[in-house]
């Protein structure tokens, strides 16, 4: 069974597969590979990708983009950046819940909407059913993030056999292609995330020395920076507050992105913005100095993390052999002089940075399904793991840069006598005090009522080759395992994802249904008003007998319209055309017969 | 001589959790293969971790021995072959994975070695503490008066710029006792060496054992300490909240 790699990135998102022993990309009909990740919920359905890009202006309430920022987060965590998403956010079982219309979709449901875009391009492209996937994410993406992106996957339909971090797929793609050998750094700045890798090739094996980096830092920050330039101007010179016109704030948005991408290539660019009410066009020019200057703040937040990266592999500058440039936002120079300094030599970006991540995944997906032996990933977590101890201090079990799987055991014991479950409180976070980390989960031991410290159960943690946690229990003295419901604190419980898949095969069915319901009740309002022109004009022209069954017919046609049966409107339709069919010809004769009085046969056409 | 080589030999076969196969009941001799059927064997839990990269235990090791045996112990056992198996053979994979990484882990960094080694010789009751260098003690002490002073000193530039020098030459003093100590540890793991090379039996010579991880153990808590003190001197000079974590 073939499996696909999935590159579901912030800004956009690519599937690509093994041809033989290349990755490729898989394009879709316009030749592009890159599908944003955008999706618009309009009337007529479901809309994914560049033609839901559009809808971003003309319908900003129902169009969701950049929708990874939210993925295993809590409302909290996103207030700072609610500026310019014009959708109500609201939070349920530490999940966020995006409202659009009458209805509210978790992350992952709008994420598997994007990855059932890209499996269905797959199977178009390969001719078979695409059921299995390895999807790429952040390597600083911690496992509630991670769980978010595994559950994306169960929704959309795809056995997501493994998730693989960015950076590290980047190396396995830059690996095979270009015979890299040595250490090398990948620089990973994508539309949302940072990633910085530090990995050993040596004879096939990738081992990850460190990783670090900022899940909130990427391009889309410097749209942000270039929309409030933008903003800024307008209400100087035409006293206008965009703010409150959704759709102008995504027009703004989107120019200032567009303005991003020139000035990586030109030397001055100009921004053009439609204002709205009719207040005309406004222009403002932009030069890659001033870019520079708005960027170089973003650009300074990610050589700390490289820095801390090199000290974590207890490396300097001058041991990293090869720089990897990944990411669309490696194209601007700016990025790309800021590496050069930091580590003392010109990047790499031979292969796309759009791209290599998917490819990446895809040789990755070729390991797995045995294809390729001679390649090994060792990767590591990138945040140290721990539990919750007195004084509301962590106590770390596995440290950061742990080579994965890593397990950790723990031993729980009881302090009071008959006492029947012990509390765990689990977190992620390099910080001493448990508030200061990211909480993941909590569960309850079970504990058999004995005197203080008789009980002893250990509890064992493992993170797995994706780089999430699995938690179990095992009674020491009686050497039962017990099974534990352990409650994520920012994801989906087991039953919602359950409930989630259901409902996303039958959403693509309803949004078809939505359609052809819509249709056929427009269908039907079409028949009735000309039916009832009709009547006015010929009614008289017709028997009594005949004018009662149309007028039933018609009648029904209005009952059956109100329900949401298109099939039962289509089949009233078809009657009510039979039914007023005499009627039809008698109109016709009638209006040829009051077309003919007083005229010259001559005149006749 | 004779005996060292034949022991360690001994040594580098795997300890298997069973001694039979867990899938076609054949007898299991230190492999991580069943000889019959081919499936993947797990490793005991209590398999240490010298044992589990094929190592004598011994501390001086050479890093590119060390790495090139976790690198085919890992296309070993690595979730990734593992992907078409049975979930019997996924969950060994993972296990045994979960725990050569550990192995490596602990035994590629030195000082983690020295720690580990003492756990395995002389048990969790002898715990590495964190106690200050007796012959250190008024340069800690100073050290701290310097610390406060300059963490507490007004804006003024010239006393600020005093402090940081006195600072950084406390420092430099830190660091020069910290390489003695790795000297003195490296001193300390030949000598572990060659005992454990003449006597490996591990009630063999053990007096003279006893007493060369004696002064491992009191070396290494002097050195954490100096380690945690050295890190705040760092933090404290570059301005961050110290990451006592490392």
């Amino acid at each position: 069974m073939r499996i696909v790699g999935i590159d579901l990135g912030t800004t956009n998102s690519l599937i690509a597969y093994m041809d033989g022993k290349t990755p490729r990309v898989i394009t879709g009909r316009g030749g592009r590979a890159m599908v944003p990740s955008v999706v618009a919920m309009t009337d007529n359905g479901l809309i994914v990708g560049d033609p839901a890009k559009e809808h971003l202006v003309r319908n900003p309430a129902r169009t969701i983009y950049s929708v990874k920022r939210f993925m295993g987060k809590g409302l909290a965590d996103v207030t700072d950046e609610l500026k310019y998403f014009p959708y109500t956010l609201s939070e349920q079982g530490g999940v966020i819940r995006i409202k659009v219309g009458e209805k509210t979709y978790s992350p992952p449901q709008v994420s598997a909407m994007i990855l059932k875009e890209l499996k269905q391009r797959a199977e178009a492209f390969l001719h078979e059913d695409v059921s299995k996937a390895v999807i790429t994410v952040p390597a600083y993406f911690n496992d509630s993030q991670r769980q978010a992106t595994k559950d994306a996957g169960m929704i959309a339909g795809l056995d997501v056999v493994r998730i693989i971090n960015e950076p590290t797929a980047a190396s396995l793609a830059y690996g095979l292609q270009q015979r890299t050998q040595g250490t090398i750094a990948v620089y990973d700045l994508g539309g949302g995330t940072f990633d910085i890798s530090i990995l050993k090739l040596k004879e096939g094996i990738f081992e990850v020395l460190s990783t670090n980096g900022n899940t909130h830092l990427g391009g889309d920050d410097l749209d942000h920076v270039l929309a409030e330039v933008i903003l800024k101007d307008v209400r100087a010179k035409h006293s206008l507050e965009l703010e409150k016109y959704d759709d102008t704030m995504q027009s703004v948005r989107l120019e200032a992105e567009r303005i991003k991408i020139r000035l990586s290539d030109e030397a001055r660019t100009t921004a053009v913005i439609e204002l709205p009410d009719g207040k005309g066009t406004f222009r403002r020019d932009f030069s890659r100095d001033e870019l520079e200057t708005l960027a170089e703040p973003l650009v300074g937040r990610t050589l700390a993390p490289c820095r801390q990266a090199l000290k974590d592999a207890g490396l300097t500058p001058s041991d990293i052999d090869e720089v990897v440039l990944v990411g669309g936002s490696t194209r601007m120079p700016l990025v790309r002089r800021r590496v050069q300094e930091l580590f003392g030599k010109k990047p790499h970006s031979e292969l796309n940075p759009d791209e290599v991540v998917a490819l990446g995944a895809a040789v990755q997906a070729d390991i797995l399904s045995g294809g390729t032996q001679d390649m090994l990933l060792l990767d590591v977590t990138p945040l140290s793991l721990g539990i919750e101890t007195m004084g509301g201090v962590m106590s770390t079990l596995i440290r950061r840069n742990t080579t994965i799987p890593a397990s950790s055991k723990e031993m729980f014991t009881t302090y009071v006598d008959g006492q029947t479950g012990v509390d765990i409180h689990i977190l992620q976070g390099e910080r001493e005090l448990v508030k200061d980390n990211r909480s993941l989960a909590r569960f309850r031991l079970k504990v058999p009522p004995l005197p203080a410290g008789v009980p002893r159960i250990e509890v064992t943690f493992l993170i797995d080759a994706n780089g999430i946690l699995n938690v179990t229990a095992r009674d020491i003295r009686t050497k039962q395992s017990q099974s534990l419901e352990v409650k994520p604190s920012h994801g989906l419980t087991d039953d919602e994802v359950e409930r989630m898949i259901g409902e996303s095969f039958q959403f693509a069915a309803d949004d078809l249904k939505a359609r052809q319901l819509i249709e056929a009740r427009t269908e039907a309002d079409a028949i009735l008003t000309a039916t009832d022109k009709a009547l006015k004009r010929g009614g008289s022209l017709i028997r009594q007998e005949e004018l009662t069954t149309i007028r039933a017919t018609l009648s029904s046609l209005e009952a059956v319209k109100k329900g949401d049966d298109h099939k039962a409107i289509r089949a009233k339709i078809a009657e009510t055309e039979q039914v007023t069919h005499h009627l039809a010809e008698v109109l016709m004769d009638d209006s040829l017969k009051q077309a003919l009085k007083n005229k010259k046969l001559s005149e006749l056409p | 001589m004779d005996q060292t080589s034949q022991t360690s030999s001994k040594r580098t076969e795997l300890q298997m959790a069973r001694s039979m196969c867990w899938h076609c009941q054949s007898e299991v001799t230190g492999e991580y293969y069943c000889g019959q059927c081919v499936k993947v064997q797990p490793l005991s839990k209590e398999l240490d971790y010298f044992t589990c990269l094929g190592l004598p235990r011994l501390l001086s090791i050479d890093p590119a021995t060390l790495e090139a045996k976790y690198y085919e112990l890992s296309r070993a056992f690595h979730p990734d072959f593992f992907q078409a198996k049975t979930e019997t053979e996924k969950q060994i994979s993972l296990g045994n994975s979960a725990l050569l990484n550990t192995a490596y882990g602990t035994l590629k960094d030195p000082v983690q070695r020295a720690e580990y080694l003492l756990k395995l010789e002389a048990g969790s009751a002898k715990d590495i503490r964190n106690t200050p260098p007796a012959d250190l003690f008024e340069e800690i002490l100073e050290l701290q008066e310097d610390l406060e002073a300059f963490r507490s000193a007004s804006g003024d530039a010239g006393e600020t710029t005093q402090y940081r020098t006195k600072l950084l030459a406390d420092r430099k003093l830190l660091e020069e006792r910290q390489q003695a100590m790795d000297t003195k540890l490296t001193g300390l793991f030949a000598k572990w060496d060659t005992i454990q090379n003449r006597a490996p039996e591990p009630d063999a010579l053990r007096p003279q054992k006893d007493e060369v991880l004696k002064e491992m153990r009191e070396l290494l808590s002097n050195r954490t300490y100096l380690c945690s003190i050295l890190g705040d001197l760092v933090a404290t000079l570059e301005g961050g909240h110290a990451d006592r974590r490392h």
